[in-house]
């Protein structure tokens, strides 16, 4: 046996030792009504957008207001999305905040840049300074919580939120209980326009209908913020067991497969033994090819979709999680997650292989099993 | 003595070297590489002291060389040519190893190129391409691939403790099995936006740094980039490697306290420091040596200060010294740059002076080692607190 | 006075975001920081900036802010005192 071999049984039998993961809690703001009881019962129809806000939640009920003035969109729908989790959870003690995003607060980001810039160096304030700083999501709930406890914030792309959720899983892994783990990511305007130029975004005179048919460059662009409390027990709300979670910066042509394979295999599942597969396509004609790849792979099994529902964003793959935990609790598919309305909803919802890549770098797969 | 994860290789470019010998030499001979500012043209110009890389852009692409049309920010050179160093010091060819990760770190990013062309970016084509390094993670890409790493490939991003995050991350995931081989560490150049930044909280100084030093005027800013390889014991036996040295221990907590200052009494720099001493297994009167987080604002020594007597009970505190004298304060980087001191101390056998001293803090009767000494060194403990709260912990031990 | 006044609590209000306070909503006796509008360091520090850029007066130390920055009423007449702009 190889040096390789040896180290995937040690690591499968670890594994098999260690700690279970469940998600107990999840809290969401999206381009979607998520803060309400339901899942996607009323969905907003966003065919005809080429950039897509959230919905608005009622900040005061979270957050003071004398906190909410010096917050970016992306700490606001974090500190509302994680008192969520939270509540649902029913946790009092965080034993860790994980957080993943792409961007980071790139509204503040901007403000700083804008006055250095224009005022010459002169006249600058800290506070978007400090508001920049990427973990600031992460350390303002900390402070809200006053949890004094690991604290992490991860920034790489389709990546940020796959590491912090592997990070999270690792901590229940190693005995810890109660992991705060989230995403997300917010628009803004420069950072849209410039993303525009490069058409990493599309633009408006590029939406030709559903981008699950129709494809051409770049995503259409949104914003967010899910999180998830993770603990070692199942509970009787539960959503959902987390099994496994992995990913990697790219992969060589034709390499989905194997990367599937290998993945599955660690985690002792058959192909054949998943009932339902997640897939992030986003109508970038460059990169959905990627998931062609994985439907050609799996063609008997079903399929759901989310991003012509929620917007495209580095971190949208929290979303995904998201919509992959409420389909394993509710037991049952939205129908405007499906791309053909007509296709048969699989017999049972036992385990979900959620797969998503942000343009061709970046691959994660999630692995759920339900509860 | 327990040893959790060894470590078999690293990297390092800043104001005092870059590479590890010329690091060595510089630390050896007590020689700092603060100065004033060149190659970026601000309005600090004159009114601050930096840890400052004294090569240009175009010097760095050189080094790598790079094509004269590539997308790397100033940030991402330096990463590069640390990381670099890290791999070939391993003696890890990358390309023939499939369990090798790379878990960096930064809070600049791409920005040092960004802020150059920002309004440019909509007037013309010209510089468009670093657009597409805005988010961090595609520095870290451009990176890897430089070092053929393909498999788990990510960024953390907390402040001044990042590089100290990567480091305990990429243990996490040798000890779990899931890597045979890490490169971790950080990257952080000088910038506008950062050190107009610092300067808007008026923490920095306009003399030479002078950590724990009662009329300390704040901190230098720095720039450069370090790296570890972490391997597991079986990879290193199997390709008949030895240890350069061992982290034996690691730890995170936050200060809840504030989103930029630091607690009164250091609730997280102590928590980390316990945590660390914890997960090592070892006891207080181990640690041969802390190199402190030490960045000479008053806040950060006075909140420092207190966590370590608190630690140590007020007694028996370990010889103690910042080396950000030397290098300045690298932000992301400063925990892997002083890794690699700390790593180096143990190799020769010193403790490195808190060079600019001259009177004690008022509050507490803590003076740092002022000389170089020569000390047998077996327990290193190295501190990184970062805004928002992050303190991170880590303990290295002789191979 | 009362004019120099209202437009500190106009500047008050856009820099520091207050997004729901109008200028008949701030006192000129109500203590700024702490208790009362619940202002801290951070805010402090824009303060400051203001003094510089919009009145000419630059404070080194800021913890002479204290004293200054007390109510809207002690700003405005450090400001009448001071003011190069």
């Amino acid at each position: 046996m190889g040096l390789e071999e040896i180290a995937q049984v040690l690591y499968f039998v670890k594994l098999k030792e260690m700690n279970k993961c469940f998600i107990n809690g999840v809290g969401c703001v999206s381009a979607q009504q998520t803060t309400e009881e339901g899942f996607l019962i009323n969905p907003i129809d966003y065919l005809e957008s080429n950039m897509i806000d959230v919905v608005k939640p009622e900040y005061k009920a979270f957050i003071p207001p004398a906190a909410i003035r010096r917050m970016s969109s992306s700490v606001k729908n974090s500190v509302v999305a994680s008192q969520l989790a939270i509540n649902e959870a029913g946790i009092k003690d965080v034993a860790a905040i994980i957080t993943g995003t792409g961007l980071g607060c790139i509204g503040d980001s901007e403000k700083f840049l804008n006055k250095l810039i224009d005022d010459n160096e002169e006249y600058l304030t800290p506070t978007s300074f400090i508001q920049s700083t990427h973990n600031t999501v992460a350390g303002q709930i900390a402070l809200g919580l006053q949890c004094k406890s690991y604290n992490l914030t991860y920034v790489n792309g389709g990546a940020s939120f796959p590491s912090a959720l592997l990070d999270g899983l690792m901590k229940i892994q190693e005995g810890e209980n109660g992991v705060l783990v989230g995403g997300m990511d917010e628009l803004s305007s420069v950072t849209n326009q410039l993303y525009q130029k490069v058409h990493h975004y599309k633009q408006r005179d590029e939406i030709h209908g559903n981008i699950l048919h129709e494809r051409s460059k770049g995503c259409v662009p949104s914003e967010g913020a899910a999180f998830f409390v993770l603990e070692n027990e199942k509970k009787e709300n539960s959503y959902a067991e987390l099994i496994d979670v992995t990913y990697v910066n790219e992969l060589d042509k034709g390499g989905v497969s194997t990367f599937l394979n290998s993945f599955l295999k660690q985690n002792n599942v058959e192909m054949n033994d998943l009932d339902l597969i997640v897939l992030g396509n986003n109508g970038d004609v460059d990169y959905d090819t990627f998931y062609d790849e994985v439907e050609s792979l799996t063609p008997s099994i079903s399929k759901v979709y989310f991003k012509h529902v929620f917007g495209e964003f580095m971190t949208s793959n929290a979303i995904g999680l998201w919509v992959a935990s409420n389909i394993l609790k509710t037991n049952s598919i939205p129908e405007v997650l499906l791309k053909d309305k007509t296709q048969n909803s699989p017999k049972e919802l036992k385990r979900i292989l959620f797969y998503n890549q942000y343009r061709g770098k970046d691959h994660s797969l999630i692995l759920l099993q339900n509860v | 003595m327990s040893k959790r994860v060894a470590i078999t290789g690293m990297g390092i470019v800043s104001s005092i070297g870059m590479n590890v010998e010329e690091t060595r030499s510089s630390l050896l001979s007590s020689q700092t590489g603060i100065s004033t500012i060149e190659n970026i043209d601000t309005r600090l110009k004159d009114s601050i002291f930096v840890g400052e890389i004294k090569k240009t852009n175009l010097e760095l692409a050189a080094l790598l060389n790079l094509p004269e049309v590539n997308k790397f920010s100033r940030t991402s050179m330096m990463g590069a040519l640390a990381a670099k160093e890290a791999l070939e010091n391993a003696g890890i060819d990358s390309e023939s190893s499939t369990r090798l990760g790379f878990i960096n770190s930064t809070t600049v990013g791409g920005m040092d190129t960004t802020e150059r062309y920002y309004r440019e970016f909509s007037e013309s084509e010209e510089n468009r391409r670093y657009i597409e390094i805005l988010d961090t993670g595609s520095n870290t890409q451009l990176i890897a691939e430089q070092l053929h790493i393909k498999g788990f490939v990510t960024t953390i991003s907390t402040a001044c403790s990042s590089a100290a995050n990567a480091i305990m991350m990429g243990a996490r995931m040798i000890e779990t099995g899931r890597l045979d081989q890490v490169v971790v560490g950080g990257m952080d150049a000088l910038c506008k936006f950062t050190m107009n930044g610092f300067n808007t909280l008026m923490i920095l100084s306009d003399a030479y740094n002078q950590p724990f030093d009662n009329n300390r005027k704040g901190l230098n800013l720095g720039e450069g980039a370090a790296y570890l390889v972490l391997e597991s014991e079986a990879s290193m036996k199997a390709r008949g490697k030895q240890a350069l040295a061992y982290l034996a221990g690691y730890a995170n907590a936050n200060d809840a306290f504030h989103q930029t200052a630091s607690s009164d009494n250091g609730e997280g720099a102590f928590l980390a420091m316990k945590g660390a001493l914890e997960i090592s297994g070892l006891s207080l009167k181990d640690i041969d040596y802390v190199n402190v987080h030490g960045t000479a604002t008053p806040n950060n020594d006075l909140s420092e200060g207190r966590a370590m007597m608190r630690l140590f009970d007020g007694e028996n505190i370990p010889p103690f010294s910042s080396t950000k004298p030397f290098t300045g304060h690298t932000l992301a980087a400063a925990a892997s740059v002083e890794a690699v001191f700390s790593i180096i101390a143990l190799q020769e056998g010193v403790i490195y002076p808190n060079l600019n001293f001259e009177n004690k803090m008022e509050e507490f009767d803590l003076t740092p080692v002022t000389e170089l000494k020569k000390k047998e060194l077996a327990v290193i403990m190295s501190n990184s607190f970062g805004f928002g709260g992050n303190c991170s912990s880590l303990i290295f031990c002789k191979a | 006075m009362e004019e120099l006044k209202k437009e500190l609590k106009e500047k008050l209000i856009e820099a520091l975001n207050l997004e729901d306070l109008t200028p008949d909503d701030i006192s000129d006796d109500e203590a700024l920081f702490g208790e009362g509008l619940g202002l801290d360091s951070i805010d402090a520090l824009e303060l400051i900036i203001i003094l510089d850029k919009d009145y000419g007066i630059k404070l080194t130390d800021s913890k002479d802010g204290k004293k200054i920055f007390e109510t809207v009423e002690t700003m405005a007449t450090f400001i009448k005192e001071n003011r190069t702009k």
